[in-house]
């Protein structure tokens, strides 16, 4: 459907009275794919990071799919951004003349320590022995992409694995504040800006983080469920479990952080809470009720509370776990939808509202953002095969 | 052996240590790394400020047709540099607000006068904030405030994030759909620079829109300030904005 | 210092080296010159082009009817209120005609029965009433409507 006449279709359902400049939704579904995946990459290296810097052992077989997973979604976080822009290749500019008050120009930098700093090294370390293995034994192309990938570094004295050991936890231990960082820096995108009253709230970068935690744990669930059932290995019930505890203790954080936020806006009842009550009641009602609060938090944070005391068989347990996941993986989607769109529905003079309608098969961005989310589990399939976790030597 | 070995490196990584610094200085007199946080407010040069007289405003509609044509915003009814709002309030209380097509094609009062409390129009446009929101968060420096406090967009330069439109309190700031960018008010300032007035007020009937110089205490601006008890939209957000409206009900945001 | 960290290091200098290259060939050149912008870009928003003359412009040639119309209540309106604007047409009059508003629609613009439009400001006319179908010129002069 033609932008304009999408824009008189929306100007014919305005209900009360809007700006006129706000019939057009600025941000749309790329801006919700956005907070998703950066969410989805500091979730999943947080999980990581339990098993390196907490020490938990039953983590282990999920720590390569993690930090792996991490970097395909990392890979194509900045992706919804670029494309959402008006001038798509005037992008670099944020990176040349960053304007240090907005709290936007810091991303490229936030996330080009990520990736490179964090993410890129600690796999670098983790792998760097193997990949000298591996780079001495496979023949023609590979053996040259692999030592390329070594920088082209042959030691492997117990030293150098010694070194490698200690720099990866190094890095592992600057990454849990760096994880924290990204995702509450892209929550203040959000909290920072005063003139709409439904983002702009201290709790915003506190409440993305921990959403961001509970949706990358849900991932690496669904990941790992998904990784060993299609290598047709037994998938280790122990290292589930655990998930699924840290999982269930992050969810009720997150839900006690979400509830006092909004706990905190009914009781000052503030001048935008008539229009914001209005707002939750009509149009997010079934976003935000039904799916982020009922599907995507009550359901899994029940379940997950059964089974912390009662262990059903097996087979039982993977079922509740890949439904949960994809539960939890669907509410955060949605938190992020009501965040993004709900806070445009709304107008600023607090008289009336706009309307959007995310259409996969007229609406190009709603597709796109649907292919960005997609495009990571291939990248991820192919560092898999890159970079095979069940290849590596055990220390 | 062993010492001298660790000397070398000790001098190697003080040399490296060295050139990382001056790299590090090096890079910071490079112009365009100096942070520049806001304009400082000029105390002698202009200081652009705009008043909004209500109770002179007959809602024709003639400010946001001009405006329009002056600087070729596109003509769909969903881009605005500036615009009228008619408000109604009821006898019940209620607050009836509308602006169709921005008021360009005039009004219809929704209410029958039996049943109107009070009613009026207000004018909109860009309040060209001492604080702006919008500049603050433009995350390339795209929008900015000009010397002489006039809030622009650098078109050229702008990456049509979009991060402005959302910061503007008022709604005055649109993505052009042709161009790609943030666009807005300029408060006509190339006709400014030819001593012209902007088109919305050189058009306006009654002369309800008024603007001039605040650092001189005697432009007209400053003047209709000073004899008239005016006040600006949304004063909680702290924007300190230089739009300043005669009359203005509590009841408009 | 370890092989490893030897040789990222000097992946990562490679990576800043091109880095602060970049920012410096990148950067527009009257950038920061007033703040954090372009310079240039105050010169460029006030080189547009101008579409509203003023009325002094057009009273150099229509000098009559101006000074009919400043005569009366309509003194302090532009000509451009009612005529549109007029950059086309006193660059080459003969091609480009000013718009001449007839219907009474126009005039009802600014002159309809509407409760918000202040009745000390703007006479009010009731178009039905008042004028029973009638076009508003063909009783006055829109130069000098006060008849």
């Amino acid at each position: 459907m033609d932008k304009t006449q999408s824009l008189y279709e929306a100007l014919s359902k305005v209900e009360g009275f809007i700006y006129p400049n706000e019939i057009s939704l600025n941000w749309d579904m790329l801006i919700v794919m956005y907070p998703y995946i950066t969410g989805l990459v500091a979730g999943a290296f947080i999980l990581a990071s339990l098993n390196r810097v907490f020490n938990i052992k039953a983590l282990r077989p999920t720590y390569e799919i993690s930090l792996l997973a991490a970097l395909s979604f990392m890979l194509v976080a900045t992706m919804p951004l670029i494309i959402h822009l008006g001038q798509p290749f005037r992008f670099y500019e944020m990176l040349v003349t960053p304007h240090f008050t907005s709290a936007m120009a810091l991303f490229g930098f936030v996330y080009l320590w990520y990736l490179m700093v964090v993410l890129l090294l600690e796999i670098w370390f983790d792998y760097r022995y193997d990949m000298v293995i591996w780079s001495q034994q496979k023949k023609g192309l590979m053996k040259y992409v692999y030592k390329a990938l070594t920088l082209w570094i042959s030691d492997t004295s117990p030293e150098s694995r010694k070194t490698d050991e200690k720099i990866g936890y190094f890095i592992t231990v600057v990454g849990i504040p760096s994880a924290f960082l990204l995702h509450g820096y892209v929550g203040f995108i959000f909290g920072a800006i005063k003139a709409n009253p439904w983002w702009s709230t201290v709790m915003m970068p506190v409440i993305f983080l921990f959403s961001a935690m509970v949706s990358g744990i849900a991932l690496i669930m669904f990941i790992y469920m998904l990784v060993s059932y299609l290598r047709k290995q037994k998938i280790d019930m122990n290292a589930l479990d655990t998930i699924g505890k840290y999982l269930f203790y992050i969810l009720i954080l997150d839900f006690t952080l979400e509830s006092l936020d909004q706990i905190h806006r009914i009781y000052v009842a503030d001048e935008s809470f008539d229009i914001l009550k209005i707002l939750v009641h009509g149009k997010l009602f079934v976003t935000f009720f039904i799916i982020q609060i009922g599907i995507g938090t009550l359901i899994p944070l029940a379940t997950l509370a059964y089974l912390q005391f009662k262990k059903p068989s097996d087979r039982v347990r993977k079922i509740i776990y890949a439904t949960i996941s994809i539960f939890v993986l669907v509410g955060i989607f949605y938190m992020r939808y009501n965040v993004v769109i709900g806070g445009q529905l709304f107008s600023k003079s607090f008289y009336g509202f706009t309307s959007y309608k995310a259409n996969v098969l007229y609406d190009t961005d709603a597709l796109l953002s649907l292919v960005l989310f997609i495009v990571p589990f291939f990248i991820l399939a192919f560092l898999l095969w890159l970079l095979p976790p069940w290849k590596k030597i055990e220390h | 052996m062993a010492l001298e070995n660790k000397n070398l490196s000790r001098q190697e990584f003080l040399k490296k240590l060295g050139l990382f610094a001056g790299g590090v200085v090096f890079v910071s007199t490079i112009n365009p790394l100096k942070m520049v946080f806001a304009t400082e407010k000029p105390k002698n040069g202009k200081w652009y400020g705009i008043a909004i007289d209500i109770e002179k405003c007959i809602g024709c509609g003639s400010c946001a047709r001009s405006c329009k044509i002056e600087n070729d915003v596109s003509q769909e009814p969903f881009y605005f540099r500036n615009w009228v709002e008619q408000y109604t309030i009821t006898n019940e209380h209620e607050i009836k607000v509308s602006s169709p097509n921005g008021g360009i094609d005039g009004f219809e009062q929704p209410v029958p006068d039996e049943d109107i409390y009070k009613t009026f129009f207000v004018p909109k446009m860009c309040n060209h904030c001492s604080d702006s929101p919008c500049t603050q968060v433009c995350p390339v420096g795209a929008s900015f405030d000009s010397p002489e406090g006039i809030v622009l967009v650098d078109q050229t330069y702008c990456i049509g994030c979009g991060y402005c439109v959302q910061a503007c309190p008022y709604g005055c700031r649109y993505i052009d759909p042709l161009k790609g960018v943030a666009d807005k008010c300029t408060l006509c300032s190339h006709r400014l620079e030819k001593g012209l007035d902007p088109a919305c007020m050189m058009i306006c009937p009654t002369h309800a829109r008024i603007y001039g110089d605040l650092n001189n205490k005697n432009s007209e601006v400053s003047l209709f300030l000073k004899e008239h008890n005016c006040a600006v939209l949304k004063p909680h957000l702290n924007t300190h904005s230089k739009l300043f409206y005669n009359d203005l009900n509590q009841e408009v945001h | 210092m370890p092989v490893q960290v030897k040789r990222l290091l000097l992946v990562f200098a490679f990576f800043i080296a091109i880095s602060v290259a970049l920012i410096y060939f990148l950067t527009p050149k009257s950038f920061g010159e007033y703040g954090h912008y372009r310079g240039k870009a105050l010169e460029e928003i006030s080189s547009t082009e101008i579409k509203y003359v003023q009325m002094d412009d057009c009273a150099m040639c229509h000098d009559s009817i101006a000074e009919l119309k400043n005569s009366g209540l309509h003194a302090t309106l532009q000509c451009e209120v009612c005529h549109g604007p007029g950059f086309n047409h006193i660059e080459d009059y003969e091609n480009n005609r000013m718009e001449i508003p007839n219907e009474g629609q126009f005039c009802m613009r600014c002159h309809i029965m509407n409760a918000a439009s202040p009745k000390k400001v703007i006479k009010q006319i009731d178009a039905v009433e008042h004028a029973e179908g009638e076009d508003c010129i063909t009783c006055h002069n829109p130069h000098q409507p006060w008849l």
